[in-house]
């Protein structure tokens, strides 16, 4: 089975992240910058399910030449290796952008299965994963929290407000995993040095087949009109409790004046 | 004026708050359309009429489910082929996303998720990086696509009488063979979705024993609050992960957060700093979530949480 496993390049999650003043796009340079953290989730069930059916992981990524260290990263979890798509004319892109530029590299990878994170934590739409299921016109699975492979059926556990929900499909197909769907590993330093060498195919857009105009800030489906930070919340009325809970009623009066009670 | 479609968020026919809060917008941008999908459009009418819809496009019957986003954007995309909506809403929560995200990969339209407000000339809000950046943003391409955030707008009440008008049969999907087999229900003690809910009501280690998040559900239940968790009680194993609120757990943005025995680290304040009213009940009197209290009780959360449930209870009662 040919696994393809998606990562993407995100700011550190304790890092302060800023928008660049002048195109309004994430300032991705002036932060540390790290794996999207569900997409070692990601990745790990990919391992795991080569391990079950045997076959390959290959990782995909887009961003720029620098997120080369994430799809280091994630090859020293042991995927067989990975493409990287990179042009300079993607900044700036769109999550449709973004999925249309995947469906374009997994057309010529020709997987059998996309694992993708559920969502990232920088952007945090969780639309790339959907928009690419159907650029791909395949199946996706949604927010799987267990994943099993049943011959040619592929069946997850999808989380829901009240339990969960059983969903499957035939492949080739999409799943995006959700965290904790897995404990993922930690690279050994046999797989940080092995990574090293892992073939990393490039891809630019010529590559690919995609006009420039139609992605990157050009393309963009979207735009930002203006931002600012939030003004910062003030710290309210504080009361101490005697000791013996009385408190309470003081803060039954607060919610009293408003309305919760 | 332009149509503008609402993706009506429900279980059997039980209509989700965010589903009118939706409605209640549009009528401020046109006319509320609502599109229904699955069963129990019946149940769901009366609702949908008294928040102001003056049409349910509605997909019901074989082969239409609310389960799934392709027969969601499905939907949506016969829908917007006849109304030729102004805009496009559907609920910030991961089924509405899906639906959403598919229409408008399908039909090259742009797509603004998590929004909190949106003006006359469709300029969506945004919170960003845990609530600490207010960005603006708009929709180039097509017809815009917007997932909104439960609790961004008030609900109100403007009676209409809907027409009802019937999709037929869902559209072919010859590539999307994915099909729900199961539905496994784990009993919640039908408390509120900690993402949707109006009030929140988490724990933190501060609670020191799993069996002590009985008081958070005691003082939710007589709020009619959903409860939350720090990432601390759920890395304990006190709490189940879907009621994680942070960084890396749900974003959430009710009327009223109450947080017991949370300290307030960065990440959990990211996931909650933009409620609307935040009140707290620590024992140290210099732990960061009360900086961003509206107000804040120093004390022993054993003592103050079930004398506050009682006075609730009294006072509801
Ligand atoms: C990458 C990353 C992501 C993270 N994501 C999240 C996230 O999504 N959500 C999240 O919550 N955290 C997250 N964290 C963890 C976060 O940094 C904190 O460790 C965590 O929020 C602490 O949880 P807590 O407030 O319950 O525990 P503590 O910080 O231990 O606070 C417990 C509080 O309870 C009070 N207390 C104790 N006993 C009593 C009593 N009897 N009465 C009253 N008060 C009492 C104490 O004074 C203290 O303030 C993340 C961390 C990292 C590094
Ligand atoms: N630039 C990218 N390169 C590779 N995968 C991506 C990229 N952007 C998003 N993804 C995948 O899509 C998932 C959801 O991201 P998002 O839609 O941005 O919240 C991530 O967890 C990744 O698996």
């Amino acid at each position: 089975m040919k696994i393809l496993v998606t990562v993407k390049r995100v700011p550190d999650t304790a890092a302060e992240k800023r928008l660049d003043p002048g195109d309004k796009t994430l300032d991705r340079e002036s932060v540390e910058t790290i794996m999207n953290p569900v997409d070692e989730y990601a990745v790990e069930e990919a391992l795991r399910l080569k391990e079950k059916v045997g076959g390959e992981v290959v990782v995909l990524c887009m961003g720029p030449a620098s997120a080369l260290a994430t799809v280091r990263k994630a090859l020293s979890m042991g995927p067989d290796g990975a493409v990287h798509v990179h042009d300079d004319a993607l900044h700036g892109s769109c999550a449709f952008n973004t999925a249309k530029v995947l469906s374009a590299a997994i057309r010529l990878i020709e997987p059998d299965i996309v694992l993708c994170g559920s969502e990232s934590t920088d952007a945090r739409t969780s639309l790339v994963p959907s928009a690419l299921a159907e650029y791909l016109r395949w199946p996706g699975l949604i927010g799987a929290k267990q994943l099993e492979v049943d011959g040619s059926t592929v069946r997850i556990q999808r989380e829901t407000e009240t339990g969960h929900d059983l969903v499957e499909a035939e492949g080739p197909l999409l799943v995006s995993v959700v965290k904790g769907i897995n404990e993922p590993r930690y690279p050994s330093f046999k797989g940080i040095m092995a990574a090293k060498s892992k073939p990393v195919t490039d891809y630019t857009l010529a590559d690919l087949g995609i006009d420039p105009g139609e992605v990157g800030t050009a393309g963009a489906t979207t735009e930002v009109v203006d931002f600012a930070p939030r003004p910062p919340r003030q710290a309210g009325q504080q009361v101490k409790d005697p000791g013996d809970g009385s408190a309470a009623a003081e803060l039954a009066d607060f919610l009293a004046g408003h309305k919760f009670i | 004026m332009p149509a503008v479609l609402v993706l009506v968020e429900h279980e059997g026919g039980n209509t989700k708050k965010v589903t009118y809060e939706m409605l209640s917008k549009a009528r401020s941008l046109g006319e509320p359309v609502a599109v229904f999908v699955g069963d129990g459009l019946d149940a769901a009418r009366d609702g949908l009429a008294r928040h102001g819809a003056t049409a349910v496009y509605a997909g019901t019957g074989e082969g239409w489910s609310n389960q799934l986003g392709e027969p969601l954007a499905g939907a949506l995309e016969a829908a917007a082929d006849r109304a030729q909506p102004a805009a496009v809403l559907v609920a910030s929560t991961p089924g509405g996303k899906d639906a959403g995200a598919r229409l408008a990969a399908r039909k090259g339209w742009g797509m603004l998720a998590d929004i909190v407000d949106l003006d006359g000339d469709l300029v969506a809000t945004q919170n960003v990086f845990g609530g600490a950046t207010t960005v603006r943003a708009r929709v180039r391409t097509g017809t815009p696509v917007f997932a909104v955030k439960p609790n961004s707008f008030p609900v109100e009440e403007a009676p209409a009488e809907p027409e009802v008008v019937d999709l037929g049969a869902p559209g072919e999907r010859g590539y999307d063979n994915s099909r729900v087999t199961d539905q496994v229900v784990q009993e919640q003690g039908g408390r509120p979705d900690v993402a949707e809910a109006e009030i929140v009501v988490s724990g933190g280690r501060g609670l020191q024993d799993p069996s002590n998040f009985a008081l958070v559900e005691a003082l939710a239940d007589a709020l009619g609050a959903a409860v939350g968790a720090s990432r601390a009680a759920v890395d304990a194993g006190w709490y189940p992960h879907q009621h994680q609120v942070g960084q890396t757990g749900k974003t959430v943005s009710p009327q009223l957060y109450v947080a017991v025995g949370i300290s307030g680290a960065i990440q959990h304040r990211a996931g909650m700093q933009t409620s609307k009213t935040i009140v707290a009940i620590n024992k140290d009197a210099d732990a960061p979530i009360f900086a961003i209290s509206d107000f804040g009780v120093v004390g022993d959360l054993f003592k103050v949480v079930p004398r506050l449930t009682e006075e609730v209870t009294r006072r509801r009662g």
